[in-house]
């Protein structure tokens, strides 16, 4: 266990969540991916946090800062989710393309 | 000992996350992507930041409760009892994916990051704790207030009916002449009923 092998895996997480929020079609399952991504940065976080900053406090201030920020995406995201249905009956991202250009 | 705990908990952290996007039912998707942040909440033990893990854990348990029951009220084929196909663009996705690996994984690698490892686990535990009742109090306690609005925003957005009216009301047609009657076909709202849900929009 190294910094190095901590930051792959880290970014193998990160790249999971990349692909499957990409390519997943529902609203849930995007926010599923930005999750991942969030889990990613959050271990990314702590090992560097333990093997390159020594251990100081600021470090796990931040990796609780990328915590509150994956509550306020789950809570804002399945708020807009309820909001969309029920105005578009829609859980799909193709459901939602007045907009498009 | 510490590396074969390493090895086991990272490697399941990313077969759980990959297998959240390969399930047919949503609800083992929550799930698996539970057991992916379990397991790095493991790995944050392994690091040392053993609060952080044990939040972590706590936190994700709870989340991951709350989706699973979002997804059975709400998705399609919430138990997998139909396999179905719900991806799009997945060539691009994949790409993408492994270019944003490769890249961090790139980064990891050829960095050059100072060698400076934390302190055992009882002096790491007490500086966090001073550290975010003394230095940090601004960031811990902007955090909380970030929440409390996340909370009215969400509460917000989820209600039906506002101050202002319905929630839908900017979705409604106008009428043609004052005191005419809307014309329900030209509403964004699809309350035709049944056909509405599932099907691709294609203009």
């Amino acid at each position: 266990m190294t910094l190095v092998t901590v930051l792959l895996v880290a970014a193998a997480l990160i790249g999971i969540g990349v692909w499957g929020a990409l390519a997943q079609q529902t609203f849930v399952m995007i926010m599923m991916g930005i999750e991942l991504m969030v889990n990613g940065a959050i271990l990314a976080g702590a090992g560097v946090w333990a093997y390159a900053a020594g251990g100081v406090p600021e470090g796990q201030v931040l990796v609780i800062v990328a915590m509150a920020v994956m509550a306020v995406e789950m809570a804002i995201g399945f708020a807009l989710v309820v909001a969309v249905y029920r105005t578009r009956q829609a859980d799909m991202t193709e459901g939602i393309s007045t907009l498009k250009g | 000992m510490t590396s074969a705990a390493f090895a086991v908990f990272s490697a399941a952290a990313i077969w759980t996350g990959w297998r959240v996007f390969r399930t047919d039912s949503m609800v083992r998707a929550s799930f698996l992507l539970l057991a992916s942040f379990l397991n790095v909440g493991a790995l944050c033990v392994l690091l040392l930041a053993e609060y952080l893990g044990t939040a972590l854990l706590f936190m994700m348990t709870v989340e991951m409760v709350v989706m699973a029951l979002f997804m059975v009220m709400f998705m399609m084929n919430p138990a997998g009892l139909n396999p179905m196909n719900m991806v799009h663009q997945p060539r691009f996705a994949i790409g993408a994916g492994v270019v944003a690996t490769l890249g961090l994984g790139g980064v990891a690698v050829a960095g050059a990051f100072p060698d400076a490892p934390a302190a055992p686990i009882p002096a790491t535990i007490r500086a966090l704790g001073s550290e975010l009742l003394g230095d940090s109090m601004l960031v811990f306690e902007t955090a909380g207030v970030t929440l409390v609005a996340t909370m009215v925003c969400a509460v917000m957005l989820s209600s039906a009916r506002g101050r202002y009216g319905d929630d839908d009301g900017g979705s409604v047609a106008p009428p043609l002449e004052p005191d005419g009657d809307h014309r329900p076909e030209d509403d964004l709202v699809d309350d035709g009923g049944g056909h509405g849900h599932m099907h691709h929009g294609g203009h």
